[in-house]
């Protein structure tokens, strides 16, 4: 048996943490960054007496998740106390959803080869995030500031068979938090936080093997190398006659290699119970058909509207719809021109690379970049002279028709003007042309580029080339 | 004085607001040093109260009720500025920078605050004795206890070391301190009166009560408390206009419910069942109704309770941890030693006891035999009572099965337990059904007897109502005595 005759099977549980104004069961503010200790209250410090209470849009988050990821909303659901003591958490207890979460049975399409896995999404719960432990030589300190900010748990089945696999998912789901507002769904802050259940079988066996879990992995690529460094350390195992023990292990972004962190019997027991200070969450029908409505279109629905309506290609929906601010940026853009279709050519091959996780901001003004692309549609200014003001527009918004005016960078497509500074090219360039009739095509470059030196690059290069071989048959 | 006419005589302007709490701290003075019912005493911010008031009366303001009269706060109800310790070493330093929802609105009304009273430690138990810093002894003989948790509240009422006093009931410590030193107490229906700031013990159980002299104070207490809280989300919205006013509609003719088998307990002793049955003949006089029922789960209440009340008790006690805020040990070296020496040092026998037994009823070993079981008794508890109220207007029960106990003893000298004494105000906790503690006479060695009076939820109009029908024809129990020093 080799490591090919092997596939892993792969369960992911992802946290979000929700970009809500309020923290989950108190009125403090949950921006980040923010000094240590300066976003809390008496409740999320758990003091004496103090009281949770839900916030609404908590669970309106929680809806849109479930919605977007295809989930049945619970009309009832509860929160359990998960008990425990770190210095991290005040209240030695999470405030989670254990027996009874908000969303059920849902599922997520991913693309895989050439075809398509559905990865179901067991259950969405809502539950808190903890405090930060920052350790120095003199001892620890701790900020509360993310004590209580709101966080889904998103549980998949064991139903991706590859790293690939998982990482689309991951993908599709930061797109989906998004998509939804519900999170800013940055790995790198945070925001989004991964946990990768893993076991091995043989290709074929139905039975699950024994399941290994790598806690809170923080990229795309470390899930990515996790897997596959996981799934081969578990096929060695077995192939040299070994067992996998159930445990909990930690990937290490530097080596490469997981390792473990405890085993099943050391599993704390959490003694779940029902929160008695909270009320069971109640959602109505109408409420979910309500925010139904305040969801914007995912993905998939708009790349099919892109292909039908601007005649885009597959490839130029997907790679457009890839992120939520992109495609609003191409939607805000394409209502001021009357070219999509050069549109989207400059946005794929100039401003795509501009939006990042991080981007807060469109890049550039869409209702310029609309402009421009009329002023490329209607031949009004060449491809080069497109490119020098897309540069332009990058540092400093203004109305590029105005531009092309006021600097003189219309394209000149005007024949007879054109015709008198060909007949200078065609004398000036004696060898060149001689080359050209002796059948040298490219040649023809001399001459052209001496037409658009002339007009300081503003010549149509098509009309020109079109004059200057009639010129010289 | 009952409050209403102290409300009167400040008015009428009889006495001042500065006068009446100089005399009820001159009370203080006198009786404190044996009594004990205080943690904290509270005379500057008094007096500071007091004068306000009589200068707003003097200018002719309407103020409410309870305004210019001295009352003390249990000491689990956090006073922002002054200590609210529970009567624990872990929070004996501890001084909450916020007001609980019942001391905000009672602040607002001008009540004055006399102190902050002991109680058992963290309303974890029945005689005030396991309270971390010292015993409160019973106005009516100071040999005995004043029950608990709530019996330093108790005790201020009935020796006049304040007009009012608040209390917490979780399984009955408004209900049987009151009732042991021959006061009034309503446990009123779970979420009337918002739990905000209130150290919790059983979140599902704990409920703040009104304690005072007579059934009249007390509705006009909880009058002053019962206001929705929306960041409780446990507080129900709905009240009546007054309960104060509720008394006076006409009697009709209730139904009250016996329940046989509460009486037939071996451990009641007769002077109190006696006194019951007066009670029971009297209302059947004036015109109610006596109808035999069954409640037939006491015992199961009993185990109910004490593992629901464990298993969140258990939850809400982990914050005390050494970390953040309270004890933390001198001794500590490491994280689990904070912990551990922290909370070993910091929490008393019966805390930790109530710990250990949550701890075990919510382990996933025994999370189904033990907490579901019990949360499912809980339920059927509840239909048994709502059976019984579609045919009752209220329940009649004891609240005690004896009278108050010597310090240091248990109940058992007077044949009966320390924890089932009490059994009788659990079912009530359970349901989150209303329930009033009124006194109903003295035993022949003279001490405080009281009946329980159970309705159905917001039907705390009704059981004032009952009461004070029996108080108006029984006058109020005598005051105690000389305090025997």
């Amino acid at each position: 048996m080799s490591i090919t005759d092997y596939e892993s099977v792969i369960g992911l549980e992802v946290h979000v943490e929700l970009n809500t104004t309020h923290k989950a069961f108190c009125e403090c503010s949950t921006t980040f960054g923010a000094p240590p200790n300066s976003q809390v209250c008496p409740v999320c410090l758990a003091m004496p007496g103090a009281l949770p209470v839900l916030n609404r849009e908590v669970v309106d988050f929680a809806i849109k998740a479930g919605i977007a990821t295809h989930c049945t909303i619970e009309p009832v659901s509860r929160f359990d106390r998960k008990n425990y003591f770190y210095p991290d958490l005040p209240k030695a207890y999470q405030t989670t959803q254990n027996d009874f979460p908000i969303c059920t049975n849902g599922y997520v399409d991913v693309a895989s080869g050439d075809g398509i896995r559905r990865i179901r999404i067991s259950q969405i719960h809502m539950e808190e995030d903890a405090g930060k432990l920052m350790h120095h030589s003199e001892g620890t300190e701790i900020d509360c500031n993310r004590c209580g900010v709101p966080l889904l748990e998103i549980v998949s089945e064991p139903d991706a068979r590859s790293a690939e696999e998982a990482v689309a998912y991951l993908r599709k789901l930061r797109a989906i938090v998004r998509y939804t507002g519900i999170s800013d769904g940055k790995m790198n802050e945070g925001s989004l936080r991964c946990d990768v259940n893993l076991s091995v079988r043989k290709k074929g066996e139905e039975a699950y093997g024994t399941r290994v879990e790598i806690k809170n992995i923080n990229s795309f690529n470390f899930v990515a190398r996790a897997i596959e460094s996981e799934f081969k350390r578990q096929v060695e195992l077995l192939e040299s006659g070994g067992m996998i023990v159930q445990e909990t292990r930690r990937f290490d972004e530097k080596t490469g290699q997981t390792y473990s962190m405890r085993s099943k019997e050391d599993a704390a027991d959490y003694r779940y119970f029902p929160d008695p200070d909270l009320v069971p969450v109640r959602v109505t029908k109408e409420e979910v058909e309500a925010i139904r409505k305040t969801i914007p279109r995912m993905a998939d629905e708009r790349k099919a509207s892109y292909m039908a309506t601007y005649n885009l290609t597959p490839y130029e929906a997907e790679r457009l719809t890839e992120d939520k601010e992109m495609s609003d940026f191409f939607e805000d853009a394409v209502a001021h021109t009357s070219y999509p279709k050069i549109l989207v050519n400059l946005i794929l091959a100039d401003i795509s690379p501009l939006f990042t996780e991080d981007t807060v901001e469109y890049p550039v003004n869409p209702v310029s970049l609309g402009a421009l692309s009329d002023l490329l549609g209607e031949d009004e200014i060449n491809s080069n002279t497109g490119r020098r003001i897309l540069k332009s527009l990058l540092e400093n918004d203004f109305d590029p028709k105005a531009y092309v005016v006021e600097h003189q960078l219309a394209q000149i497509n005007d024949r007879s003007a054109l015709e008198s500074i060909v007949q200078a090219a065609v004398a000036a360039n004696e060898r060149a042309v001689k080359d050209y009739l002796g059948g040298k095509e490219a040649a023809l470059r001399a001459v052209i580029g001496f037409v658009m030196k002339e007009t300081q690059g503003r010549a149509n290069p098509l009309l020109v080339e079109e004059i200057i071989r009639e010129a010289i048959v | 004085m009952q409050l209403q006419q102290l409300a009167d005589g400040l008015r009428a302007r009889n006495f001042s607001s500065r006068e009446l709490t100089e005399a009820v701290f001159s009370t203080i003075e006198q009786k404190e040093p044996v009594i004990g019912a205080y943690i904290t005493l509270t005379r500057d911010l008094a007096m500071r109260q007091a004068d306000r008031v009589d200068e707003l009366l003097s200018a002719g303001l309407a103020l409410p009720p309870l305004a210019g009269i001295p009352g003390a706060l249990k000491d689990n109800i956090a006073t922002s500025g002054i200590p609210t310790t529970n009567a624990s070493k872990m929070l004996a330093d501890f001084v909450p920078p916020y007001d609980a929802f019942v001391w905000r609105i009672l602040k607002q009304q001008e009540m004055v605050l006399t102190g902050k009273a002991n109680m058992d430690e963290f309303a974890m138990g029945h005689s005030t004795e396991s309270s971390a810093f010292h015993l409160t002894r019973n106005p009516y003989d100071t040999t005995r206890v004043p029950g608990g948790s709530s019996g330093g509240s108790a005790a201020t009422v009935a020796s006049g070391e304040a007009c009012f006093a608040l209390g917490t009931d979780t399984g009955g410590s408004v209900r049987q301190p009151a009732t042991l030193c021959g006061i009034v107490g309503m446990r009123p229906t779970y979420g009337l009166i918002s739990r905000r700031g209130v150290t919790s013990f059983s979140s599902s159980l704990d409920q703040v009560g009104p304690m005072t002299r007579s059934v009249r104070d007390n509705a006009l207490l909880l009058d002053a408390l019962a206001f929705f809280d929306r960041k409780d989300a446990q507080s129900v919205a709905q009240r009546t206009d007054s309960f104060v006013a509720d008394i006076e509609q006409p009697f009709g003719q209730p139904v009250i419910g016996w329940p046989q088998a509460y009486f037939e307990s071996d451990d009641l002793l007769d002077d109190v069942k006696h006194q019951l049955e007066k009670a029971r003949d009297f209302f059947e006089l004036i015109g109610a109704r006596i109808v035999p029922i069954d409640l037939e789960m006491l015992d199961a209440c009993m185990a109910a309770y004490y593992i629901l009340s464990s298993a969140e008790g258990y939850s809400n006690m982990n914050r005390y941890d050494g970390i953040h805020y309270g004890h933390r040990s001198d001794h500590a070296e490491t994280l689990e030693e904070i912990y551990t020496l922290s909370r070993s040092e910091g929490l008393g026998a019966e805390v930790k006891r109530r710990i250990l037994l949550g701890c075990f009823a919510l382990s996933s070993d025994n999370f189904d035999a033990f907490y579901m079981k019990a949360a499912k008794v809980r339920t059927m508890v509840v239909r048994e009572f709502e059976e019984v109220f579609r045919t009752c207007d209220a329940i009649l029960t004891p609240v005690t099965a004896t009278p108050a106990w010597h310090l240091g003893t248990h109940p058992e000298e007077l044949g009966g337990n320390k924890y089932s004494n009490d059994r009788f105000t659990l079912p009530p906790s359970l349901t989150g059904m209303p329930a009033l503690a009124v006194p109903a006479g003295l035993t022949d060695a003279g001490l405080p007897v009281g009946m329980q009076l159970i309705g159905p939820r917001f039907s705390e109009g009704t059981l004032y109502r009952l009461a004070a029908a029996y108080e108006d024809a029984h006058g109020l129990l005598p005051l105690p005595g000389e305090v025997k020093a």
